[in-house]
């Protein structure tokens, strides 16, 4: 393959030195359709091989369409009709598809899929592609371009490619896409046994320079394998620094699912004291909310990914008063029946939501600004959306010490929960405080949901993951207490990815769960137990 | 026949002579006519609540749609079909429960139904005592071969055998993770993996990689990056997924996010459908793989029909088929085909009829039965495309037939089933030219469990 990408280049190169100085003459372009066609034609074949040194043609023909061929044919939109003509399908969902032509561009209306036949191509096809892409967008002029150009060519590089490529690297004015292409280069230099290409290397963190290094100190030049193999040290060295903070990182982040799932519960079970089985599903309805929404405002989920979190948190603070007035108000001071009962609203709610709306699982759409992640460097990047959801866990959190420490509300929350029969004498209306923490709780769990929706599965069975983790993590950190449960959750999620790698996911699952018990024997009422006369009542 | 008789006056009794001999000449069709009109039951024991109602809800509505279609065309023998659907609710004991009431109660003449293995291993002794019969659609982990059921799905030699060989020879892989949720499927068919790849490839202890996960594992961060670590080292890299169902989005969310693209360690999966898919977006997933029998996007005729009628069906304009449906649409049409044969839905002689029926596919071929109970199938390689559609960039030049004992696990591997009349056996061991009864099946289990 890269034997084709090269002779594209050399070829390209050679147009770029010879032909765009020239002016192109008209007769040129009435030749192209005719030339085009054929170019196109040697695509529709059987083998993949034949089909490579079609791209190889295409890239060589100094057509100007070729870039779109190429990302048409990528993207598996370049189709053949029936009648034998090449059509770029605008659209592929449904069963009728809208369709341009490849040679002209001018839209030709929706074709159906029966008449259309695909240009296939495959993972092999797919990497000659894309690099034979980078190789045009080297002499793009948009430096975004040239810096997706450049990564991409990394261990790409070969003899013929190698000397142009230099010349390149000469003129670059922009400074990352010079860096990339040095390393290019420079990883060619290994592999063909040129120790100066090591000491560029050296330092850098990308995967792929790591991929050169690691042949080169397994080859058989033993100078270059001792450098490689030193450098690879010194890179190890750093990677280890970037492992532990991406530990940390995946720790962290898992935690503030934890905190989000389980903060909601902290108030419900933990200030009110009910066992509420049905919090999964809350956490469910609250991802639902982002889905219909995101149903309601197609075509930009990012607006109705804000908007469903005051809709995620009041449907399923409603949800929770609802849960309260029928059921769980009449259950007071019954735990056993109220979880009895609680778990059956739960899987009532399960299977309305199932026959309802659908036992498959619902498409929330990410937005574009929180999909990808933050490149810190080579070897470290953090996902974006779990830093969203990392950062609006704590923000959730704020606004409920807010609520619980400095409004009435709050105060009248701690007032009830501490003493309910003085609370009440001193004209607190305990049901009314009753109802409102319980629609608090609720709510919060609304928004966990709005969260949870961008990183796991919206369907039925999204609150059960979610329930014995919630409960886990406020017995740890201290039933009662919202700060228990913030430092519980963080810790556990960081506990839990430490493991892993180590132990594998179920056993530092179990591992976790046995830390707890042993913990809560030793420590019944958790991290931060409740103080003075409340913890007795 | 037995209404019949009753009602033959002695007179009659010559003519009925006379029909009884043409029904003899005519054939199936005409002792079709001679049969009461009491429409024929087909049992459905699919999820329809619970975890796995995701998976079995749509193949409830396959087998429905099909009765549909076959009772449009005529019913069989003359006779309506008629669906009786239970819902065994995603729980293991409760579908040899329901499947006792199906047999029992509302005596089915056959069953589609089970996604799980552990749910197939439930209803066995079921089927098996009630002597019942029983189409399971889904891909699994083989070693298993009972006289009452019909493997319709794909045994490990026509799905994860042929899909490795795949990225041996075609991408030119070298070391292996392979990641699955911790349950029996995943792990019987890693197993076998493991052992095919050090004993035919030579494959190193060092480059394979294995994994598991609980069931609905939402928190991918720190096993992806160990697979890209994993794929760090120089040699090209491929990830093997057996990971079940829900699971599977988190999963994909978080390869594209750590920008694991398929060109660098592409991943291919035994479980991941177009259902499955439907979930997500596809687009940073162009080109991951997986490996089935069937994909929607096959180029021919009869898929076409098929989704369209699917379709109209589910009044759904964005529904999807996907392997195990085509697999009851193959199942239905055999036991069709092997009810006509027979001329009666009883189950002894439907059972002993369908062995080498052959039906269409979807995919431009054929399926036949086999004597293991297992069928011929293709085997397709497609890649993810960003309308959540597979592209088939290979398959196998001719079907496969499925193999109920694999021949890589020391035990299983000397053992064959063949069902029809001389040997009637599930585990015959050809070594000591026994059928093995339950022991040879246990010793295989044993070994697997080592």
């Amino acid at each position: 393959m890269r034997r084709f990408l090269s002779l594209g280049l050399l070829c390209l190169l050679l147009f770029s030195v010879t032909v765009t100085a020239q002016a192109q003459t008209s007769a040129t372009v009435e030749a192209d359709d005719a030339a085009a066609l054929e170019l196109l034609e040697a695509l529709d074949v059987r083998s993949y091989p034949a089909k490579g040194e079609a791209i190889i043609a295409i890239l060589q023909s100094d057509d100007e369409r070729a870039r779109d061929w190429l990302q048409s044919l990528l993207d598996g939109r370049l189709q053949r009709t029936d009648d034998g003509r090449f059509v770029v399908v605008l659209e592929n969902r449904g069963r009728d598809w809208p369709v341009a032509d490849a040679l002209t561009g001018e839209p030709l209306g929706d074709m159906s899929r029966r008449d259309l036949d695909r240009i296939g191509i495959n993972n092999a096809l797919r990497n000659q592609l894309r690099s034979a892409i980078a190789v045009v967008d080297l002499y793009s002029p948009d430096v975004e371009r040239r810096r997706t150009s450049a990564t991409r060519l990394l261990g790409e590089v070969d003899e013929e490619l190698a000397a142009p490529l230099s010349e390149l690297i000469a003129e670059e004015e922009d400074a990352q896409v010079k860096r990339r292409l040095t390393q290019a280069l420079a990883i060619y230099q290994v592999e063909s046994g040129e120790l100066e290409g090591v000491e560029t290397l050296r330092g850098s963190l990308h995967p792929r320079v790591r991929v050169a290094l690691n042949r080169a100190a397994n080859g058989d030049d033993p100078i270059i394998a001792d450098a490689a193999n030193e450098a690879l040290i010194s890179i190890e060295q750093n990677l280890k620094i970037n492992r532990g903070l991406e530990t940390l990182y995946f720790g962290l982040s898992l935690g503030s699912v934890l905190v989000l799932a389980a903060i909601g519960l902290a108030i419900t079970f933990g200030v009110m004291g009910v066992i509420n089985m049905a919090h999964g599903e809350l956490i469910m309805l609250g991802a639902y909310t982002t889905w219909a929404m995101q149903q309601l405002l197609p075509g930009q989920p990012g607006l109705a990914l804000i908007l469903s979190i005051p809709a995620g948190f009041m449907v399923a603070a409603l949800a929770g008063v609802a849960i309260e007035r029928s059921v769980i108000q009449f259950l007071k001071g019954r735990p056993l029946e109220t979880l009895l009962a609680t778990f059956g609203i739960s899987l009532i709610l399960q299977q309305l939501v199932r026959t309802g709306i659908s036992p498959l699982n619902r498409t929330v759409i990410t937005p574009e600004w929180m999909s990808g992640s933050l490149v810190v460097n080579d070897a470290l990047s953090l996902t974006l959306n779990r830093m969203y959801v990392l950062g609006f866990a704590l923000v959730v959190f704020a606004g409920l010490m807010l609520i619980m420490r400095r409004t009435r509300l709050g105060l009248e929350v701690r007032a009830v929960t501490q003493n309910r029969a003085m609370a009440r004498s001193m004209g607190i209306r305990a049901t009314r405080v009753d109802i409102m923490t319980f629609a608090l709780g609720s709510g919060v769990a609304g928004l966990a949901g709005v969260a949870l929706s961008q990183l796991t599965n919206v369907g039925p069975n999204l609150g059960q993951n979610y329930i014995i983790d919630s409960f886990m993590v406020v017995v740890f950190g201290g039933v009662g207490n919202l700060w228990g449960t913030l430092v519980a959750g963080l810790s556990l999620g960081v506990i839990n990815q430490v493991l892993e790698p180590w132990a594998g996911a179920v056993l530092a699952k179990i591992i976790v769960l046995v830390f707890i018990i042993l913990f809560i024997q030793k420590r019944p009422r958790g991290l931060f137990p409740q103080k003075g006369r409340a913890a007795e009542g | 026949m037995t209404t019949l008789k009753r009602k033959t006056h002695p007179r009659t009794v010559g003519r009925f002579a006379t029909a009884l001999i043409a029904a003899a000449v005519m054939g199936a069709s005409a002792q079709a006519v001679a049969q009461d009109d009491d429409p024929i039951k087909v049992g459905i024991l699919h999820s329809l609540s619970g975890t796995m109602a995701i998976s079995e809800t749509v193949l409830k509505d396959t087998v429905e749609m099909l009765i549909e279609q076959q009772n449009e065309a005529g019913g069989l023998l003359g006779r309506q079909l008629e669906a009786v659907v239970v819902d065994p609710a995603s729980n293991w004991p409760l579908f040899a429960e329901r499947a006792r009431e199906l047999l029992a109660q509302h005596e089915v003449d056959v069953v589609f139904g089970n996604w799980t293995s552990v749910s197939r291993k439930a209803v066995l002794p079921v089927f098996e005592e009630l002597n019942g019969l029983l189409f399971y659609p889904v891909q699994y982990e083989g070693e298993e071969s009972s006289e009452n059921v019909f493997y319709t799905g794909a045994a490990p030699n026509q799905q994860a055998i042929p899909a490795v060989e795949y990225l041996i020879n075609e991408v030119g892989i070298e070391r292996f993770a392979l990641v699955g949720t911790d349950y029996v499927y995943p792990r019987t068919t890693n197993r076998i993996l493991e052992a095919f790849l050090k004993d035919e490839h030579g494959i190193a202890e060092e480059d394979i990689m294995v994994n598991y996960t609980p069931f609905g594992h939402s928190d991918w961060q720190n096993i992806v990056s160990e697979i890209r670590r994993f794929g760090e080292e120089g040699k090209p890299t491929a990830v093997i997924s057996t990971i079940n169902g829900d699971a599977n989005v988190p999963f994909y969310t978080e390869l594209s996010n750590q920008g694991i693209d398929a060109a660098d360690i592409p991943v291919i999966a035994f479980s991941v459908g177009e259902q499955e898919l439907t979930g997500i977006d596809t687009g940073p997933l162009v080109g991951h793989l997986a490996a089935w029998n069937y994909f929607m996007s096959v180029d021919t005729d009869d898929n076409y029909d098929f989704i369209d009628a699917w379709i109209d069906y589910t009044g759904d304009e964005d529904a999807v088929t996907n392997d195990p449906m085509e697999a009851h649409y193959i199942g239905f049409n055999m036991w069709a085909e092997a009810v006509r044969k027979a001329g009666t839905t009883d189950v002894d002689a439907v059972k002993d009829a369908i062995i080498g029926v052959t039906v269409p596919n979807l995919t431009g071929g054929y399926a036949a039965m086999m004597p293991n109970h297992h069928i011929t199938k293709p085997v397709l390689i497609g890649e993810i495309q960003d309308n959540g559609q597979f592209d088939i960039v290979w398959q196998t030049p001719s079907t496969v037939a499925g193999d109920a004992w694999s021949d890589y696990l020391p035990g299983s591997r000397d053992l064959i089933a063949d069902w029809r009349a001389p040997m009637r056996c599930g585990n015959f061991n050809v070594v000591n030219g026994s059928c093995g009864g339950s022991t040879a099946a246990e010793e295989a289990e044993a070994a697997l469990a080592e």
